[in-house]
């Protein structure tokens, strides 16, 4: 029972190191999350979600919760900037809003680029209606915390009918060049009607010390509007990070995901979906390629709460030295969602026998009119493939990043965005040393 | 849709036919659970002191333990006090031969119909019969005997055997092992125990026949099956229960041993009272069951079909320690009204080259929860192990709900793990497809739905297959929403 009572410690450790101003209008919802995350406490080896995520444990002895941020010494952004893409840029440095680093001049009309504590004043009635609303306070630990604890956010409103042409482009950075960080990060974005979004998130870290970064964002998609997603999580630094996805999807929209993790020590994807309207349309895709001690989480749910819509998701990982990889897709369909397609599929391939893949697909099904399916699998490149190239001179190596590379670059077919593509193809053949 | 319905109906009405009562005179511990039942049970089997201290030292365990959350069924708290422990059909002396046994008892069993007397011969199957938690009856003995097979109660093998029982006894399913299995363990009151010797194959299907007959009272039997070297053996399990409006607990653990080159092959057809059509009494089923390959070559299959029970929790598992050995799981479970069943299976592969294989079919009809929760492992050492798993679900009508949680965990870079799993209604396709060829609907609703759980049924025993398909159309036949 040790392990609780850690947990509980750890939990009272960090809110006794509280402080907030109460006059804020946003007070009162920093309360209610506290209460919250005061508590579920921080999940401890028992808690289901967390079973292979011993995250408590990890930041516990990673983590002082004393320290205070250091500002950081970045002079450009631009080692983490995507080459070439056209982009309204948002960045994010140790937690804090960066008007130096962002480009936010010149936006195109039709779209709201604001901090969050800005649109509480100007924007009040649209924020505190969705705001805290799909994500869970009261189940998720990590959520709690950020709701309380966001020293920045960001809001993004796309106004009806309008279709945004340039990307945008939330970064995060997190410099612990000169001291441990911990920051919490949070966003909200309204897509109206009919109106389209590109929206890429990256996180980027550096320095040497430690980095606890929690991010929490709610993605509201209205009637027949559109999403493309992508997140892309390369840090060098030693960071442990919790990002929590929410995305409601109305009647008719359509949603495109992607995520990329590639770096940190400790990475928690959770990515909550609930499609709430009919003949909504989604896809998520996804690509773990891990290597060093990294250990990455995806826990994944889409919920069908209507009739007439469709699913598809696919998440791909490659597990090379110690890394370990976690992955938990739930599907629940509620017993008015008849008519729906769901599918799920989860491939693995372990690259040495000190990986290791934990998955779990679920399934959850209360309407009898649908089909759904899923399915995973763990192994290795296929030796008759592998015969085959080095049969045609093809040296052991080269042939092993080929298969890698056709293995996971199946992930990038949604992505419409040319740059982005190469951008990321870049990316995963520098990973898997794909050099032909 | 109105014909469907309303055979819906007629299945949904139709009544439990185990659901009878003998009056057979019984003799019960009092109500409640304590050191002194414990005690008391072991007196009334007149057994060795070790036994004694191992059920105590499970029930101290057990006090410790909490009843486990994470089964996705619900039902009121069960209050542990208000079970009776011990139930047995009174008997004036041990029967020497089925003529002494008692004529009511007989009776019992061919309502069952199972017949303990000799026509059973021509079936070739040896069956052990236990009413409530003792063993009444074993036939085939001698027979069995001549091969050097041990097919008897649990008790018997307490008094007859006791080194085969004290080395094997807890070896496969650890007494602190789960909740119920603690439960199980501390008040275990009979059950069958069968040792097959090196080299033999067993000639005939073994069987057990588990019947509750006493009210309030809880099951809890124990099975441990050896099979020694190159040894090979077919058992089969059955189960019913009289009509009761309260609740029964049925807590039962089960222990295969599988030596080298060794192969169990265990079949359950399970037909607990499943409640009535508003869910009210029926069988609550918290049966922990394992099979240890621990030789080389050795193989373990389970196959069940699992028709009863309000509620069922139950993961047959397979330990797969010897290299080379294989674990086996094929499995239809059915659930209609409101029964809720949580079921599944653990594959843990230790030794190298170690394959297993699951298929899982579940069909939910009515108001019921139909879950599906299976855990593959492949640890370290286990190079180039196998798993393939398939679990489909069928959903009839649009009140019931089917659930998939498997587990996978591999941390070995050469094995080769795949899950799929589907979740479907029949398709009008189908039944279309059946229609134009003259089919008529309920025929080939009968058709696809014996289509669908073919791979299981194929892998019972013949005498078993025909109950288990009888049992299937019985409950579903026709009765898509």
């Amino acid at each position: 029972m040790e392990s609780t009572i850690t947990t509980q410690d750890l939990t009272k450790e960090i809110i006794s190191n509280l402080s907030f101003e109460d006059t804020a209008p946003y007070s009162a919802y920093r309360k209610k999350a506290l209460d919250a995350f005061h508590k579920t406490g921080l999940p401890d080896k028992k808690n289901e979600e967390y079973r292979f995520t011993p995250i408590t444990a990890v930041l516990e002895k990673k983590i002082n919760w004393n320290l205070e941020n250091s500002e950081s010494k970045i002079s450009s952004i631009t080692p983490f900037l995507i080459n070439e893409l056209d982009a309204y840029v948002i960045v994010l440095v140790n937690g804090k809003f960066s008007k130096e680093f962002s480009k936010l001049n010149q936006v195109e009309p039709g779209i709201k680029i604001k901090t969050l504590g800005e649109a509480w004043s100007t924007e009040k009635n649209l924020v505190e209606k969705h705001i805290d609303q799909l994500i869970n306070c009261n189940n998720d630990p990590f959520a709690s915390l950020n709701s309380a604890l966001w020293q920045e956010g960001i809001f993004i409103h796309v106004d009806e009918a309008i279709k945004i042409k340039k990307s945008v482009l939330i970064l995060h950075i997190n410099d612990a060049s000169a001291s441990q960080i911990i920051s919490h990060t949070k966003a909200l974005v309204i897509i109206e009607r009919e109106a389209e979004l590109s929206l890429i998130e990256k996180s980027s870290s550096t320095g040497e010390e430690n980095i606890f970064h929690t991010f929490s964002e709610e993605l509201v998609i209205q009637e027949n509007a559109l999403l493309n997603y992508v997140k892309i999580q390369h840090d060098e630094g030693n960071l442990y990070q919790v990002a929590t996805s929410a995305i409601r999807q109305s009647d008719n929209s359509k949603l495109n995901t992607f995520t990329l993790t590639l770096n940190g020590k400790l990475i928690r994807n959770n990515f909550n979906i609930v499609i709430d309207g009919e003949n909504c349309e989604s896809h998520f895709y996804g690509l773990y390629l891990l290597n060093g001690n990294t250990l990455a989480d995806n826990h994944t749910v889409v919920d069908h709460t209507r009739p007439n819509s469709y699913s598809n998701e696919l998440y791909k990982g490659v597990m090379d030295e110690n890394s370990k990889a976690i992955f938990n897709g739930k599907i629940y369909v509620r017993p008015h969602a008849q008519k729906t397609n769901a599918f799920q599929s989860n491939r693995n391939i372990l690259l040495t026998d000190t990986a290791t893949i934990n998955t779990k697909p679920q399934l959850e099904i209360w309407a009898d009119d649908v089909k759904c399916s899923h399915g995973c699998t763990t192994g290795q490149l296929d030796e008759e493939a592998l015969f085959y190239l080095r049969s045609r001179g093809i040296s052991q190596a080269t042939a092993k990043a080929m298969l890698l590379y056709a293995f996971a670059a199946e992930t990038l077919e949604p992505i419409r965005d040319e740059v982005l593509k190469t951008y990321l193809d870049n990316l995963i053949s520098e990973r898997l040393h794909k050099n032909f | 849709m109105g014909k469907e319905n309303q055979i819906l109906e007629e299945i949904t009405s139709k009544e439990y036919e185990h659901g009878w009562t003998v009056n057979l005179e019984t003799e019960e511990a009092p109500k409640g659970l304590s050191e002194e039942i414990i005690r008391f049970i072991s007196k009334k089997k007149q057994e060795p002191e070790w036994l004694l201290e191992w059920r105590l030292k499970a029930f101290r365990q057990w006090q410790k333990m909490a009843e486990p959350k994470w089964p996705n069924v619900t039902y009121p708290e069960i209050n542990y006090q208000d079970i009776i422990y011990y139930s047995a059909p009174k008997q004036k002396a041990k029967p020497k031969s089925l003529d002494q046994v008692d004529p009511e008892l007989i009776k019992t069993f061919e309502k069952l119909g199972i017949s303990l007397t000799e026509q059973k011969r021509l079936t070739g199957i040896a069956v052990d019969a236990v009413i409530d938690s003792v063993s009444v009856a074993t036939t085939f003995k001698e027979k069995l005997k001549e091969l050097g097979i041990i097919f008897c109660s649990f008790s018997e093998a307490v008094r007859e055997h006791p080194e085969l029982v004290k080395k094997y006894l807890g070896s496969v399913v650890p007494m602190n092992d789960n909740y119920f299995a603690a439960l199980n363990s501390a008040v275990f009151s009979d059950g069958s125990f069968c040792y097959i010797p090196k080299g033999v194959r067993c000639p005939m299907e073994l069987s057990t026949y588990f019947r509750i007959n006493a009210a309030n009272t809880g099951q809890f039997e124990r099975t441990l099956i050896i099979a020694d070297e190159g040894a090979y053996v077919s058992y089969l399990e059955g189960c019913t229960a009289p009509m009761r409006d309260e609740n029964q607990l049925h807590a039962a653990v089960v222990e295969l041993y599988a030596m080298k080159d060794a192969e169990i092959k265990y079949s359950t057809v399970q037909n607990w009272y499943p409640g009535d059509k508003e869910g009210k009494g029926g069988i609550y089923n918290f049966v922990t069951k394992r099979g240890l390959c621990a030789g080389d070559h050795s193989k373990i299959s389970w196959t069940q079909v699992e028709t009863g029970s309000a509620i069922t929790w139950k993961y047959p598992s397979c330990v797969l320690k010897g290299n080379y050995s294989q674990g086996e799981f094929y499995s239809v479970a059915v659930t209609n009204n409101y029964q809720q069943a949580d079921t599944g299976t653990k594959m843990i592969h230790i030794g190298k080259n170690t394959r297993s294989r699951i298929v899982s079919k579940g069909i939910s009809a009515g108001h019921s929860q139909n879950s599906y929760r299976g855990q593959v492992k492949v640890m370290k050492r286990a190079t180039h192990a196998r798993n393939f798993s398939q679990c489909d679900s069928l959903l009839m009508g649009d009140r019931c709900g089917a659930h998939t949680f498997p587990y996978i965990d591999v941390e070995n870079n050469s094995a080769k793990v795949e899950h799929e799993a589907t979740t479907s209604k029949i398709g009008e396709d189908q039944i279309f497809y059946c229609l134009q060829r003259g089919i008529d609907e309920e025929a080939a609703v009968a058709l696809i739905v014996n289509g669908y759980a073919k791979e299981v049924l194929n892998q019972l025993p013949m005498e078993f297959a025909v109950e288990a398909q009888k049992l299937l159309a019985l409950t579903l036949e026709g009765s898509v929403g």
